[in-house]
């Protein structure tokens, strides 16, 4: 049986981007853990030699020629973004 | 005049070819009847002056002659296709007031051949869900009521699509499939719901939950309605690369009412230890109407099936955990941000805010089952268990042309029940998960009542791409079933 | 020769793994139909796809297929006909998706060789490990607002061809050849243009020390630097830190560093700083890609000469030292200008001139090849003048200096300023009487058998005539004159 702690949650929220108070960690600790202790009946099916399977789609990646056909959308790209300035999206200063 | 709002999606579709009535007035019927069904919340956005302004052209291009498979009918969409200049929100906050500059592949099909939207429906947030109570806008109401008249729920994910049908405030609606979220939903609203094969539906333009499950369907009031609307949804898109590159098959001209001699499978794994004596009792009786048409029933194994859900719940918040990584505030949608606050500060105050509870259980799931360390006891397992249901689902097909079985566990319940547990709430996904992780058509049609008085549905579940074979079977089960019950209000 | 770093405590090996990121060369990007030109306005170049709006959707370029192919044809590399694209997960500014799609334990490209042509003329087998196709990223502004950053996406979601090396670099100056080599390899191909300081091609050098023969120690990655010379200076400074560390009783952390060439220091990444677990996993908007043989060999058809068997050639047909042949083949315009002066022509001269006199000059002037003011012909049409003895190599010298001044046919140059060579017996011998006449102790000398004197006197010849005279005859006559 898996269990999550809260520091494991913590981790588990940063590497989401999600703000979780210290009552919400323990909260979905609790919620985390219920659902991985449901789906732990997993661990005991057979599963010797067998491919995972990532996709059903009976097919393989079909191929796009090397054309110019999309772009020079600007005003689209950007017309739902919460701040712009000078064409760019605009966010909190980044520092490498 | 009949009321236009009970018309089904074929009688609309030959009394506009006749003349009987315009698509303007079709839609001002439905807009009406939106009006006064507001009350459901089936609804997110209304769109009645596009939509009248969609019948007006569409009444002009019919007296050109130009007149499209669905010409002139008014549906609703699902709040997950993106539509051009069209608010879509996912039921998401974080998508509040988004706008997309695009319009999804199978809404530009279903508008190219002559279909009018009536606004965008209600479902839970992101389509992750199965009672439609995680919306940020608000549950959606069945308009079933049981003997307490309770205020019951609709089904998820496309609750709000099966809302407005089985309430008459659209002919026909789109909905997506993730685990179930078309078919259930159809069941607990008492109308026909069809999830194709994966890759019959392009994905392109749709808010993706789980990329490897999504499917776009109809839901409909009949079987012929889900044939027609399927007709125009369906075909090959070179912008999706999982888009299935096959001809689309005249549907409705499958509905031959014919199954003489079919093979129709009975899974004995279905039959889950305290599944209620009614839901049991439906099945039976499914299963005698095919035979009583001839079709031939056997029994079936499918023996990795008790593992679908463990299997699902896995793979799908995995997948979700990554497609919903793009929400994060800074090219559209919600953003969070206060003085001083870095970008990492913007993504987890915007994402916190933005995504309601489900959804960040479901994120932080599938970012633990993908991490350092789970990915091969998690992740890696459920793919592998996935093949082993596929496997089981190709053995059965081996033998027989359908499979049957119920489409849920139970009919729709009271809206905050199973809520305070996740677990519970996934269970009523049991029955239709196994076919979506299997890539294979479903279709849930209405086929009798609770003992509350409540719709109960039966599934079909067909080989890949022979979605015909399951709408014969179905229109047969439906002519057999003669399911006429209505909501309160909706009687013929 | 080894390369060593001299500790307090003793020598120190250095490890290096190079991961160099060369941008593709296509006309749209690696999964949607937006241009990949360079320098136009922010989010012009930008699709849908590019800004992962809700819904949209991956379609791979058959061209960048083509491209890694033919990259990997060209490191002689395993092509695997089945690879698979995940997504790797993680959030950042210029990374709309919030995970770039890559190549992570299917990549298309496996197992290959870069041969290094190493300054001494000996070379040095390096493997790589693998080459996959990835996206490339937006670009951050800071410099625009003191509160904000700018993203611009043009180059979001651009090919990139990720090539990574076995950690069988031993000394800066191995990595330099390294780069060196796969630059002039990407560059013949026609799969990436090379261009380090437009950001086109990029190294992130993986360098760790140890005791020789000791296992590896702990590597610290440095990300993105910006040129062969940078990469070198990099490692060199980075593995002597971590000599200084290690030897200060410390120990290495594996982290992320950036180099400052400012400074002449690396220094750790900030934003790194928190542990990163990319998640990768399978991306299911993709399916595996997926070709056969017939595809790689039509692709292997394409295949130019690559500097390997250039340089073989040069070395067997030629005769060329493998230095020199070295040289010649690092860039490809450098190999086709030889060629060119070599065609018909005693290539072991033609290669003397290309690379002393011309490769000289062109690093002085601080030109390239492709700007070079002498032409192939022209520079070969020299090489005919001392051939046919219509001018000696000394007055060649003068001429190609002109040459370089002025980009000017030599011939004429010849013409016009007299230069031809002095080949008629009496003249030269009327000027050897002079300086017979005039040096008669220096006769005795060599009489005497002081022949090394002889010298001197073909010296004093030659300014007599104002290095116009043929140099052979001159020895020969004086040889008869003073000792026949």
């Amino acid at each position: 049986m898996s269990s999550l702690d809260k520091e494991t949650v913590r981790r588990i929220a940063h590497l989401s981007r999600i703000n979780v108070s210290e009552e919400g960690l323990s909260e979905l600790a609790g919620d985390l853990t219920r659902i991985l202790d449901f789906v732990e009946e997993l661990q005991e099916v057979d599963v010797e030699g067998c491919e995972p399977l990532t996709s059903v789609a009976d097919l393989t990646l079909p191929l796009r020629k090397d054309e110019v056909t999309d772009g020079n959308i600007q005003q689209k790209v950007l017309s739902n973004a919460p701040m712009t300035d000078a064409g760019c999206f605009v966010v909190p200063k980044v520092v490498e | 005049m009949t009321d236009l709002t009970k018309l089904t999606l074929a009688e609309a579709r030959d009394g506009l070819a006749k003349g009987d009535y315009t698509s303007v007035e079709l839609t001002e019927a439905h807009l009406k009847s939106m009006d006064a069904h507001r009350n459901l919340n089936a609804y997110i956005t209304e769109t009645p002056e596009k939509a009248i302004e969609m019948a007006k052209a569409s009444d002009a291009k019919r007296a050109k002659g130009e007149a499209g498979k669905m010409e002139g009918l008014p549906i609703a969409v699902k709040d997950l296709f993106c539509t051009e200049g069209v608010q879509t929100t996912a039921a998401s906050h974080i998508l509040e007031g988004f706008k997309p500059e695009y319009e999804s592949t199978v809404t530009s099909k279903l508008f190219d051949n002559g279909a009018v939207m009536l606004g965008k429906a209600n479902l839970d947030e992101f389509a992750m869900g199965s009672s439609n109570t995680s919306s940020y806008y608000g549950n959606v109401i069945n308009p079933w009521k049981d003997k307490t008249g309770k205020d019951l729920v609709p089904g998820g994910s496309s609750g709000g699509s099966a809302a407005a049908v089985a309430a008459n405030m659209a002919l026909a609606a789109t909905g997506t499939d993730t685990g179930g979220s078309i078919r259930q939903p159809a069941s607990y609203c008492g109308i026909v719901g069809m999830k194709p094969t994966y890759g019959r539906c392009s994905r392109w333009g749709i808010v993706a939950f789980a990329s490897s499950l999504d499917q776009a369907g109809p839901m409909t009031k009949t079987v012929r309605d889900a044939a027609i609307m399927l007709g125009s949804m369906a075909g090959h898109d070179a912008k999706d690369s999982t888009s299935a590159p096959m001809a689309v098959p005249d549907f409705e001209a499958a509905l031959s009412g014919d199954i003489r001699g079919m093979k129709i499978g009975i899974p004995k794994e279905y039959r889950v230890d305290g599944m209620p004596e009614e839901i049991s009792k439906l099945w039976d009786e499914g299963v005698a109407m095919l035979r009583d048409a001839g079709a031939e029933v056997v029994d079936v194994t499918l023996p990795h099936t008790k593992y679908a859900l463990g299997t699902y719940y896995i793979v799908a918040p995995a997948e979700a955990s990554s497609n919903l990584a793009r929400y994060d505030g800074l090219r559209y949608g919600q953003r969070v941000m206060d003085e001083g606050d870095s970008l990492d500060d913007m993504y987890m105050k915007s994402r916190a805010a933005g995504f309601g509870k489900e959804v960040q259980r479901r994120i932080m799931i599938g970012t633990y089952v993908l991490s350092a360390g789970y990915y091969d006891a998690y992740y890696n397992k459920a793919l592998k268990v996935r093949r082993r249901i596929y496997e089981d689902f190709a053995t059965a097909f081996g033998t027989v042309d359908a499979i049957l079985a119920p489409t849920a566990p139970s009919a729709a319940f009271a809206i905050g029940e199973n809520e305070g547990d996740p677990v519970k709430m996934y269970l009523n996904d049991v029955f239709t998960v196994p076919a979506s992780l299997a890539g294979l058509p479903g279709l849930s049609l209405p086929t009798g009542l609770s003992s509350e008085g409540l719709p109960l549905g039966l599934q079909l579940i067909g080989k890949p791409f022979d979605e015909e074979t399951v709408l014969r079977v179905g229109g047969v089960l439906e002519s057999a079933a003669n399911f006429t019950a209505k909501p309160a209000g909706q009687e013929g | 020769m080894t390369y060593v770093i001299e500790g307090s405590t003793g020598p120190w090996e250095i490890v290096v793994g190079l991961e160099v990121h060369c941008q593709v060369v296509s006309n749209s990007k690696l999964f949607s139909g937006a241009s990949t030109t360079f320098g136009n306005e922010a989010n012009s170049n930008v699709s849908l796809v590019d800004a992962a709006m809700p819904g949209m959707l991956p379609v791979i370029n058959e061209e960048c297929v083509r491209q890694a192919v033919k990259t990997g044809l060209g490191l002689k590399a395993k092509i695997n006909k089945e690879s698979v694209f995940s997504r790797k997960n993680y959030f950042y500014a210029d990374l709309p998706q919030g995970y770039q799609i890559s190549q992570f334990d299917k990549p298309i490209v496996g197992k290959g060789t870069i041969i290094l042509d190493m300054p001494d003329g000996s070379t040095k087998s390096v493997g790589i490990e693998r080459l996959h196709l990835e996206q490339d990223a937006g670009k951050s502004m800071h410099d625009q607002d003191p509160k904000y950053s700018h993203i611009d996406l043009n180059r979001s979601g651009v090919a990139l061809m990720e090539i990574v090396s076995d950690p069988d670099i031993r000394s800066p100056e191995e990595a330099g050849a390294y780069l060196t080599k796969l630059r002039a390899i990407v560059r013949y191909l026609g799969t990436c243009d090379g261009n380090m300081n437009e950001g086109s091609m990029r190294c992130d050098a993986n360098v760790s020390v140890r005791r020789p023969g000791e296992p590896f120690g702990t590597r610290c990655e440095i990300k993105n630097v910006n040129s062969i010379r940078f990469v070198m200076q990099a490692i060199e400074i980075e593995a002597k830190r971590q000599v200084e560390v290690i030897e200060g009783g410390g120990e290495i952390i594996q982290q992320t560093r950036l180099f400052d060439q400012r400074l002449g220091e690396t220094r750790a990444m900030r934003s790194k700083e928190m542990a990163h677990d990319y998640r990768y996993f399978p991306d299911p908007d993709l399916l595996p890609l997926v070709f056969d043989d017939a595809f790689v060999s039509e692709i292997e058809k394409t295949l130019p000469e690559l500097p390997d068997e250039k340089k073989a050639r040069f070395m067997r047909e030629n005769g060329l030292s493998a230095y020199d042949a070295g040289v010649l083949v690092a860039e490809k315009e450098k190999a086709d200008y030889y060629e060119v002066v070599a065609k018909g022509r005693d290539g072991k001269l033609a290669a003397n001139w290309v690379i002393t006199n011309l490769f000289g000059a062109l690093n002085k002037a601080e030109v390239g090849i492709a700007d070079s003011p002498v032409s192939a012909e022209n520079l070969g049409k020299l090489i005919d003048l001392i051939s046919n003895d219509t001018i000696s190599g000394r007055i060649a010298k003068d001429v190609f200096e002109i040459m370089i001044e002025t980009g000017g046919d030599p011939e004429k140059i010849v013409e016009e300023k007299g230069l031809k060579q002095i080949t008629d017996t009496g003249a030269i011998e009327s000027a050897i009487d002079e300086v017979i006449a005039a040096n008669p102790d220096k006769v005795q000398e060599i009489r005497d058998g002081k022949e090394k004197m002889l010298g001197w006197f073909v010296g004093q010849v030659m300014k007599g005539t104002g290095g116009k005279a043929n140099p052979g005859m001159v020895n020969k006559l004086l040889r008869d004159k003073i000792l026949g």
